[in-house]
């Protein structure tokens, strides 16, 4: 194996995986209702195209994507929708989205399927539509439509796929339990993957707290053909490793640029889960509609990896693992270090939903209120991005948005390490997330009163020159006018008529002749 | 129901602040044992009276400032002020004394700025200086060690505390005084004549600086802070001393193992700017500032009128670190330049 390279910083918080028996998949059944909301990737909703009422199928297509960044949803059973609103989804400031209800009918009849068996000879086109087509969304955490990170122009050719099987994040062993029971589905849908974006090499990427899924992946990679250049490359335990900029530092040595992408580095990263959904996408014609959810915690009585059908609702996953409430429960989305709380379980599973963690006071004690930062630097020890969170959290609350700026906030990936292991207990993070936000805010205001002074000096300049245009065409007539004056003293008509009259005047001296009889000769 | 809402991360690391302080305290342990053994019990006395007071203080200020101090008084801050503080002061010293030094440092050094976390300077060292410049009698009478003269008991302790116009003090020039009174003699002879040099410094003085040394080796081992601060300092002092001694006379400002192991040397360095909330943040920046406090160091040793000079050059450090940090910056991820193609 080649040489892994370390990275900065990293916790080591209590692994607490073996509660949720990785390697194990449990089935949560079908509850009554789903709830599928539009928006479970990053980029456009995509557009409803059923009606209430309608009976549909599994794999039926619900909401069609619109634009590249946009994915479809689909049925993940057989049933009727009885509503179409705005519910309560899994977001950190409780949002709402359009969801589509889907009354189960128990029957699962599912609409014929269509794969691609033969595709190493489909062209790279149809691969990436396919798995648009079948609702693909980055399954680690951030939901990217899988079909555009696919996609890289032909400036940034990939070089290296990376299968991210890291799971760095505490409790969480969905991903460990899907290489240990479908690992040889991973390294083909790794395969697909590699032949879309013409890469060289695979690099199955495993911390080395998951022996079984290591042996696992590297047996499938050994079992199997493959045009690329294969690793399964294991690396200490650390949190986070996973952190696809962490793991691309830790397997290449290299750095993804200060707010760029690794594909500017010729890699693209994909999740062990988004790996079997693009193979059964493209051999089978499957949509997403089901994904392991790990469901852990103390205060759950059958704790598991769970094979979950999106939209379930997590109310139904808490009844099914015997649920067991305690004081200050709390319900969290994810795992404990990125995971957000969730003030309601009336909220279902997501296509980005890895983990429903549900802890106990004893195992995760609600923290202590805040002490005074003593800037001790065990952030700065442990942040993985190298900052220095004791100066942004300084800045932060001073909203010193430059200095935050130039103390480089914007690489911070929030992954929770610098409020891990502060002795004071103060929620960096939040204050990161916060001062990011208004620092978006500022430069969108930003950009909006720029561009509204440029409309306004522009208008300005505009009206200046049709004055000074106005004006010039005035002084060209007074000038003309004056010109004319000028010249007039000799032939402007009614001045030599005045002056011949003089004239007569002072020689027609004749007493006789009248003023009157003057004027009108 | 209803779930709490809490933002992430959920856990938590094992650290609080009141643990880190404790270690401290514990750390300082052995130097303190060292010091009651070779000048008495002297810094007990100072511990106790000043950690009392420097309760009271804390609890006082806080109530002028509106705060609950039950939490405050938890986090141990004040007693690492008071004992660092205490540590520094002459044993054998008089009630006023430290009465005037615990209200400097914890009222002027700390509660003036906004308590824990917003002083500027080093507390303790405010205090000290304070002390130095308004008493420099009483703050450089040193109780003679061990050895050379009888060591004082507890009611002696307690009489030099509470009647110091009775107590009578043994007292003696410190190795560094010796040092810098008598220019112009070989270091050998110096050795010789003075009783005040032991085996490779002051007699007691080097093994209270070795006990220090072994109390902050601790602190580095537990990761109470980084190396960077006191190997800067070490190895600045140890430098500047190595390029000014001429190996022989005294003029030459003594050797860099003289000023290891010499006055508050290891205790400075291991427990004086290692405090965090005064000094420069990023490790690079650590490593400068104790650097600096090394040279500091040396120059008013060797050509200042202070018999030593961690106080003045931490305090003189303190107003330098938002300046150090403002240049040294670490570089953050994303800032190494991409290769272009593999080896």
């Amino acid at each position: 194996m080649r040489a892994t390279h370390s990275i900065h910083g990293g916790i080591h918080p209590t692994e607490a995986k073996a509660l949720s028996a990785p390697g194990t998949v449990l089935d949560a059944g079908i509850p009554d209702k789903l709830v599928l909301p539009l928006s479970q990737h990053i980029g456009r909703q995509p557009d409803v195209i059923v009606e209430v009422g309608e009976t549909v199928k599994g794999g039926q297509v619900l909401a069609l994507g619109d634009g590249p960044m946009s994915v479809p949803l689909h049925a993940p059973t057989s049933g009727t929708i009885t509503a179409i609103d705005d519910r309560a989804v899994p977001h950190p400031s409780g949002l709402t989205n359009r969801c589509i209800e889907l009354s189960c009918d128990g029957a699962d009849n599912w609409v014929a399927l269509e794969g691609l068996s033969n595709w190493r000879e489909v062209d790279r086109t149809a691969l990436i539509s396919a798995i648009s087509q079948a609702g693909v969304a980055g399954m680690g955490g951030a939901g990217f439509p899988t079909a555009v990170k696919l996609n890289s122009p032909a400036t940034q050719p990939i070089r290296t796929l990376i299968i991210n099987g890291t799971e760095c994040e505490p409790y969480i062993s969905a991903d460990d339990t899907l290489m240990q029971i479908d690992a040889p589905a991973i390294v083909e849908g790794a395969e697909i993957l590699a032949h879309i974006v013409n890469a060289e090499e695979i690099l199955f990427a495993v911390e080395d707290n998951k022996p079984i899924a290591l042996a696992a992946m590297q047996e499938a990679v050994d079992a199997s053909d493959s045009n690329c250049r294969r690793e399964v490359m294991s690396f200490p335990t650390k949190y986070p490793s996973g952190g696809e900029k962490q793991l691309i530092e830790i397997l290449t040595g290299q750095q993804v640029p200060s707010g760029g992408l690794p594909a500017h580095l010729g890699i693209v990263c994909q999740n062990p889960g988004t790996a079997v959904a693009v193979r059964e996408a493209v051999l089978m014609g499957k949509p997403l509609t089901e994904r392991i959810v790990t469901l852990t915690g103390q205060a759950l009585n059958k704790p598991g990896n769970y094979r979950v059908r999106l939209g379930t609702p997590i109310s139904h996953l808490l009844a099914v693992t015997a649920f067991d409430p305690k004081d200050n429960q709390r319900l969290i989305h994810g795992g404990p270090m990125m995971g957000f709380a969730l003030e309601s379980s009336d909220v279902p599973v997501i296509k980005t939903t890895n983990c429903v963690l549900v802890p106990t006071e004893q195992e995760l004690p609600t923290p202590p209120p805040a002490q005074a930062c003593i800037r001790c630097g065990l952030c700065a020890e442990a942040c993985p991005a190298s900052l220095l969170p004791q100066q942004l959290y300084w800045y932060a609350r001073a909203k010193d948005q430059e200095q935050l700026e130039k103390h480089h906030l914007f690489d911070c990936i929030e992954c929770g390490a610098c409020s891990w292991v502060c002795p004071s207990h103060i929620p960096l993070v939040q204050y990161y997330r916060a001062a990011k936000g208004s620092i978006v805010d500022a430069r969108a205001e930003k950009t909006r009163s720029d561009r509204s002074r440029d409309r306004f000096e522009a208008r300005q300049e505009r009206v200046e020159r049709e004055l000074a245009a106005r004006e010039a065409q005035r002084a060209a007539r007074r000038a003309a006018a004056q010109k004319k004056a000028e010249q007039g003293a000799d032939d402007d008509p009614i001045a030599a008529a005045i002056a011949r009259a003089k004239a007569k005047k002072q020689t027609a001296e004749d007493p006789q002749s009248t003023p009157a009889g003057d004027d009108q000769s | 129901m209803s779930f709490l809402k809490i933002t992430s991360p959920h856990g938590h690391g094992p650290l609080t602040t009141a643990g880190i302080m404790q270690t401290v305290l514990l750390a300082t342990l052995p130097g303190v044992a060292v010091m009651t053994w070779f000048f008495g019990p002297g810094t007990l006395i100072n511990l106790l009276f000043g950690g009392a007071l420097a309760l009271a203080f804390e609890a006082a200020a806080l109530r002028l400032r509106d705060r609950n101090p039950g939490p405050y008084l938890r986090d141990y801050s004040v007693l690492v002020t008071s004992t660092l503080l205490c540590i520094a002061l002459p044993p054998y010293s008089p009630w006023w004394l430290i009465a005037t030094g615990i209200f400097s440092s914890v009222i002027l050094g700390k509660h003036v700025f906004g308590g824990l976390g917003y002083n500027p300077f080093n507390p303790a060292m405010v205090g000290y200086v304070i002390l130095l410049i308004s008493f420099p009698l009483q703050m450089s009478t040193w109780q003679a060690p061990r050895g050379l003269d009888a060591v004082p008991g507890v009611m002696d302790a307690l009489e030099a505390l509470l009647l110091p116009a009775h107590y009578d003090a043994v007292t003696m020039a410190t190795p560094l005084d010796v040092l810098r009174q008598n220019q112009g003699l070989l270091m050998a002879d110096l050795q010789a004549q003075k009783p005040q040099f032991g085996r490779w410094a002051g007699v007691g003085w080097e093994w209270v600086n070795l006990a220090f040394l072994a109390g902050g080796l601790w602190l580095l081992f537990k990761r109470v802070f980084t190396w960077h601060a006191p190997v800067g300092l070490l190895v600045a002092l140890g430098l500047c001393a190595a390029i000014g001694f001429d190996s022989g006379s005294s003029e030459s400002g003594g050797s860099p193992l003289l000023h290891w192991l010499s006055g508050a040397t290891m205790f400075g360095a291991f427990f004086i700017i290692t405090d965090p909330v005064s000094s420069a943040v990023s490790n690079r920046g650590r490593l400068i500032f104790g650097a600096l406090i090394g040279v500091l160091i040396y120059l008013i040793r060797v050509h200042g009128n202070y018999p030593d000079a961690v106080a003045f050059a931490v305090l003189i450090l303190n107003f330098a670190a938002p300046l150090i940090d403002q240049y040294t910056q670490p570089a953050v991820y994303g800032s190494k330049p991409v290769k272009r193609d593999e080896p």
